[in-house]
């Protein structure tokens, strides 16, 4: 792995200010939020001291974070501005199609760390527990998610792991 | 009972799992064995969210057993006076779960496996640093001890020595962390923040952990508050344990390594000579690293090895990237003057 791959940002609606695009994406990341959780119960057990901790997640080139609180009976995922981040316990931050890989267990989170692809800042035990969380799941997240919105999801999940593989 | 699936094969390839998610990415990819630990201080790698339940452990052993792979429990830290009842009932869920072996260090529980569950099989973990034949016979001769997993600084003319005069199988570190403190000894952590890696089985705790970065992409790394690093921004970066900080001293004001530098073994290259010396089992570290890193370092090893026994060249993938610090040594394995 190399810190000094550039991509560039990944292709978004023109000209949609980000405040919107947050509010677009809310019903999507909800919905896959909670059909992750429904799915995969057993993660929870590995992040429960910090169940109801904010993390944050920033993927370098969109305009928008990531707000994830892995609260069993709640769970929330929405995007963020990057100007306006909610406290938080940890952050992680790193390529968006990293991160990707890093949730559907292709990369590995220690190498990217040490390549410093990969910065996190705040509670480390936090971030140590939901990585483990989330390494704990079978299966692709991503397809999950992509498989909720019919041909069209897995057309652009195709589409962003083609990018990943060309990074 | 243990003893799902019989030991024989000499180069057998023992990987870690830190999740049940990891233990079947292992299985899949080729492990003859899979270590693992309970979600608690018995084992040397008691990290938030990792490890296992007793119902997880008893899952992952009908998984492998069914796929042909062993499982080792490791019981692997030495209980505190007076406080033993979890390690007990640490061999117990193993008992239970039909575990193939347990990974001690403490002589107290190799004596209560030994005694309570004869039927078990002891491995002696390298907590032990049993690194002489007079050590390791007398764990053999006391408590039945198996295999020896061998602290990872002698070198492959040592390793061949200690076989001849031991009579119990030799395991040795391959891929992972490089390990030179005496293993089981090791205190600097319980300096700085009054845990320990023996006791409570954490090294570094990540409780204690912070990273700074700064505005120019330098990153700090502190443990207990002590900073321990300082990388520049396109620096690569190293586990944040004091075993692989950079301090300044009066000789050196610009910092350096005291101890070790950030970097990883990997003995790919050695596989062969490692066999011929009598190496029985080829251990890769990682319960702390992912189903990513699994996937790929054993199935990079299961390759190598299946190789070597067919008699070809058993040339190994490319793993740098995986490496601390993306740097790569064999270590005292090859050499004692490798710094």
């Amino acid at each position: 792995m190399s810190t000094t791959k550039t991509l560039a940002p990944i292709p978004l609606p023109p000209l949609l200010p980000v405040g919107l695009l947050c509010a677009a994406l809310r019903p999507v990341l909800d919905r896959i939020v909670r059909r992750i959780a429904a799915r995969h119960p057993g993660i929870f057990a590995r992040v429960a001291p910090y169940e109801r901790s904010d993390f944050v997640i920033v993927p370098q080139e969109l305009p928008f974070a990531l707000h994830l609180r892995p609260d069993p009976a709640a769970p929330l995922l929405r995007a963020v501005p990057r100007t306006r981040l909610p406290p938080h316990v940890a952050r992680i931050e790193g390529r968006f199609l990293l991160l990707l890989a890093l949730v559907d267990g292709e990369s590995d989170g220690d190498a990217a760390f040490f390549s410093r692809d990969l910065t996190i800042s705040g509670n480390t035990e936090a971030v140590v527990s939901l990585r483990n969380a989330l390494d704990d799941m079978d299966g692709s997240v991503a397809e999950e998610a992509a498989g909720l919105f019919g041909p069209p999801g897995r057309a652009i999940l195709a589409g962003l792991r083609r990018r990943s593989r060309r990074a | 009972m243990t003893g799902g699936v019989p030991f024989s094969a000499a180069g057998e390839l023992v990987c870690p799992a830190g999740t049940p998610a990891a233990l079947r990415t292992a299985v899949e990819a080729g492990a003859d064995s899979v270590y693992c630990g309970l979600r608690n201080a018995t084992n040397a790698r008691n990290f938030p969210g990792l490890n296992f339940s007793p119902e997880e452990l008893a899952a992952a052993v009908a998984h492998a057993h069914a796929r042909g792979a062993r499982v080792l429990l490791a019981i692997n830290t030495y209980p505190p006076a007076g406080q033993v009842a979890l390690w007990r009932e640490a061999a117990a869920i193993g008992m239970r779960a039909g575990v193939d072996a347990f990974i001690v260090a403490d002589m107290g529980v190799a004596r209560h496996i030994a005694e309570t569950h004869p039927a078990a099989r002891l491995h002696l973990s390298v907590q032990a640093a049993a690194s002489s034949p007079e050590a390791i016979r007398y764990y053999c001769t006391h408590f039945g001890v198996r295999r020896v997993v061998l602290p990872r600084i002698l070198t492959i003319p040592e390793i061949r020595a200690i076989r001849r005069e031991i009579p119990c199988e030799i395991e040795t570190f391959v891929f992972g962390n490089h390990g030179l403190m005496v293993e089981g000894r090791c205190s600097l952590t319980n300096w700085l923040t009054g845990q320990s890696t023996n006791m409570d089985g954490v090294c570094s705790p990540a409780a204690e952990v912070t990273f700074e970065r700064a505005a120019d992409g330098a990153m700090q790394s502190r443990l207990a508050g002590f900073t321990i690093d300082c990388v520049a921004g396109a620096e690569t970066a190293g586990y944040p344990t004091i075993c692989k900080g950079r301090y300044a001293a009066p000789h050196r004001p610009e910092g350096y390594y005291a101890f070790e530098e950030p970097v990883s073994l990997n003995l790919g290259r050695l596989l062969p000579e490692l066999m011929a010396a009598g190496v029985h089992a080829f251990k890769i570290e990682g319960r702390q690293r992912s189903k990513s890193y699994v996937r790929q370092v054993v199935g990079a090893f299961r390759r190598a090895v299946d190789a070597i026994r067919a008699g070809q060249d058993g040339g190994l993938a490319d793993l740098v990237a995986l490496t601390e610090g993306q740097k790569e040594t064999q270590g005292a394995f090859q050499t004692k003057k490798w710094r």
